[in-house]
């Protein structure tokens, strides 16, 4: 079945809408889980970063691309561990400790990746097993010709890397473990009222590094797919403030997953039309400018946080770190 | 009692903390496979060896005083000012409005107007968080960050639109006229017979940037609005039983906050470009909170830490001269573990020196 031009800048937009989102997904969700449990993170950009690099650059040496994003998510929980330990054991300030963190990944990443491969900061291209490729998903070809269900199916959510669809599950997944388990239960009371559960006998300490490392996991994955999927190498600046618009999308979602996964499809739309859309001329009256478009998550979460448009309150020992008393 | 003698708690931690910073840093100089040593001496041939180096080296840190006052300022209110990019962008924008909308016949009749626009514009990008902290409750450390990037959009936007210069393909403004034109170090320095180099960018915003110094000294601890200010940062509530109005105080703050940032234009629009680019804080507003830790939010302090940076930015350069597999972002890094060990990292090194000092106490007593 042909089909019309106007059909295939919106199935392109969607496409390119939801490989875009992944990023910020897995970003958002790691976000989600430390500042439950009360630990601010605006480290997430420079896990991302240092991810990435070492995603691409483990797959190029081994060539196994499953291993590289192993690398990715050692890196990235080391950065976490810096976090945790920096701002639970020390009780230091978890901002400046996430300032810390992004500076770092701006430095080491390009350091590194001009010492061992002289490439001006970047990694070299990977190809065949070093890097990911598009699945197709059962019957993508055969549904095809059913309207507009079909190309939704076969041309929007089929075709994507594998660690596309493993962020889509995890959304579903991290509510259950945040509003089913007991874990998820105890990671909720530590980031409202740490005291409450160190006096049930449970180890906030421990409890918040858990949260933290969960973070350094799922920022691993969010860098891999930047350097192994949406592109197929690193990057110098690659994550370029990927892991704020996460933040800005936890904001806007009110710390919950299923709304995340809608503001991070949200902020991704807007990322793909400013990609494939530079400056938008509406009916011939005016012209959107593309930096509107770029800006507008920012300004979003602005708006939401100023509560003109619902109110988004962070948990409320966020931030703190906790001294039991004495 | 005193769990530290002052001259520790001043000195001796925070140069704990610089030496951490920089044995981890000479860890990954080693990892690269070049001698730590040898870079160190670079750094400092680099930045001290000549006039241009230390041009350089000052024209940096004039930057960084502008920045690192800026997150003092916010520190002492307790509030985490982390958009000093975004307002010191605006301030780009102030500056280049003043100083395109009029042929200025000369420099001391341009100066006081373009700091007002630089201040103004600052102080107004900052101004928004600190509403919206004040009246709204939203979080200042998030809303700056997104008027980093709104700021950069508008920026970006300015400057591919009624800014830009039509005989440019850059998106870049016109050139200031020449009466906007700052003294340099060489054209103050030449009539006093001091030879300094020509090519360095350091200008006569460096001594703004130490007149700045002096009046956020004054106005912290001289007024009753520095009082007032740090009388808010120790205890919020103890401040507003003594009628110190919390919404007052924090908007002052991130006003005079916002225009210090704003002030960086002074120095690199007007200073050394002579006219509007896009990315020309380049990361000054974040190195400002690196140097609002090392020198412990005091303006004596703010001006020794951004030597130092200076220092690394220029020696940075440098490196990447002489020694080739070692690049330029090295110094991002040394950077990172400064504002890790001196701001984040803190008590790794206070608590274990807090009791040995206990114990020193009571063994004399």
């Amino acid at each position: 079945m042909e089909h019309s031009q106007g059909l295939i800048l919106f199935l392109v937009t969607l496409n390119q809408t939801i490989n875009v989102s992944v990023v910020l997904i897995f970003a958002g969700l790691a976000g989600l889980f430390s500042e439950r449990s009360g630990i601010f993170d605006i480290g997430l950009e420079g896990k991302m970063l240092i991810a990435a690099f070492f995603s691409a650059a483990v797959s190029y040496q081994t060539g196994d691309v499953w291993i590289g994003v192993l690398g990715g998510i050692g890196a990235s929980m080391v950065f976490a561990l810096i976090h945790a330990v920096t701002s639970i054991t020390f009780r230091g300030n978890q901002l400046i400790s996430g300032v810390a963190i992004n500076f770092l990944a701006s430095g080491l990443t390009v350091v590194l990746g001009n010492a061992w491969y002289h490439q001006g900061g970047q990694t070299p291209q990977l190809s065949g097993a070093a890097r990911f490729h598009d699945i197709s998903l059962p019957f993508a070809d055969t549904v095809r010709d059913v309207p507009l269900l079909g190309p939704l199916y076969s041309d929007v959510l089929s075709g994507h890397k594998p660690l596309a669809y493993v962020a889509f599950l995890l959304v579903p997944l991290a509510w259950w473990v945040l509003f089913r388990t007991r874990f998820g239960l105890r990671l909720h009371a530590v980031g409202e009222n740490p005291a409450s559960v160190d006096t049930a006998g449970v180890s906030v300490i421990w409890l918040r590094y858990e949260a933290v490392l969960i973070a350094g996991v799922l920022c691993g994955l969010a860098g891999a797919y930047l350097s192994t999927s949406q592109g197929a190498a690193f990057g110098k600046e690659m994550t370029a403030g990927r892991g704020y618009i996460a933040l800005a999308a936890l904001i806007f979602a009110k710390w919950r997953p299923w709304y995340l996964l809608m503001a991070t499809l949200l902020f991704g739309l807007l990322e793909a039309i400013s990609n494939l859309f530079p400056n938008i001329n509406v009916f011939g009256l005016f012209t959107i400018p593309v930096q509107f478009t770029q800006a507008l998550p920012y300004i979003l979460t602005v708006v939401i946080l100023a509560g003109f448009v619902g109110k988004a309150t962070p948990p409320r020992a966020g931030g703190e770190p906790y001294v039991k008393e004495r | 009692m005193e769990k530290m003698p002052r001259w520790a708690d001043v000195f001796l931690v925070p140069f704990i903390n610089l030496l951490l910073a920089f044995f981890v840093s000479g860890l990954v100089v080693l990892a690269v496979g070049e001698n730590p040593f040898d870079a160190i001496w670079i750094m400092i041939k680099g930045s001290l060896g000549s006039t241009s180096g230390l041009g350089y080296t000052l024209y940096y840190a004039t930057n960084y005083i502008f920045t690192g006052l800026a997150v003092a300022v916010a520190f002492h209110a307790r509030l985490f000012n982390i958009g000093g990019e975004g307002q010191a962008a605006m301030g780009g924008v102030g500056v280049a409005v003043v100083l395109l909308a009029f042929n200025w016949q000369h420099w001391w009749l341009a100066l006081p107007f373009a700091i007002i626009g630089a201040g103004s514009f600052g102080a107004f990008w900052a101004g928004i968080p600190a509403y919206l902290q004040a009246k709204r409750g939203s979080h200042i450390v998030i809303t700056t960050i997104m008027f980093n990037f709104i700021a950069a959009a508008v920026l970006g936007y300015l400057l591919n639109g009624v800014l830009k210069n039509p005989n440019s393909q850059n998106a870049e403004t016109a050139a200031f006229g020449p009466g906007a034109h700052l003294p340099t170090a060489h054209e103050i320095l030449a009539p006093l017979g001091i030879e300094f180099s020509k090519s360095a960018p350091l200008n006569i915003s460096f001594l703004l940037a130490l007149l700045c110094a002096y009046l956020v000294f004054v106005l912290l601890w001289r007024t009753r609005l520095g009082y007032a200010i740090r009388a808010f940062g120790q205890s919020e509530s103890a401040a507003r039983y003594a009628g110190i109005s919390a919404v007052r105080i924090t908007m002052i703050t991130m006003l005079i906050s916002g225009a210090l940032a704003g002030m960086l234009a002074i120095n690199v629009v007007m200073g050394e470009q002579g006219r509007l680019i896009k990315e020309f804080v380049e990361g000054a507003g974040f190195v400002g909170i690196a140097v609002a830790l090392m020198g412990r939010s005091h303006p004596f302090g703010i001006v020794l830490a951004s030597i130092l940076f200076g220092m690394l930015t220029q020696g940075g350069f440098e490196l990447l001269w002489e020694m080739p597999d070692l690049s330029k972002e090295m110094v991002l890094v040394i950077q990172a573990l400064i504002i890790l060990f001196t701001g984040a990292l803190d008590n790794m090194v206070r608590m274990p020196l807090e009791r040995l000092f206990l114990h020193l106490h009571k063994k004399a007593a």
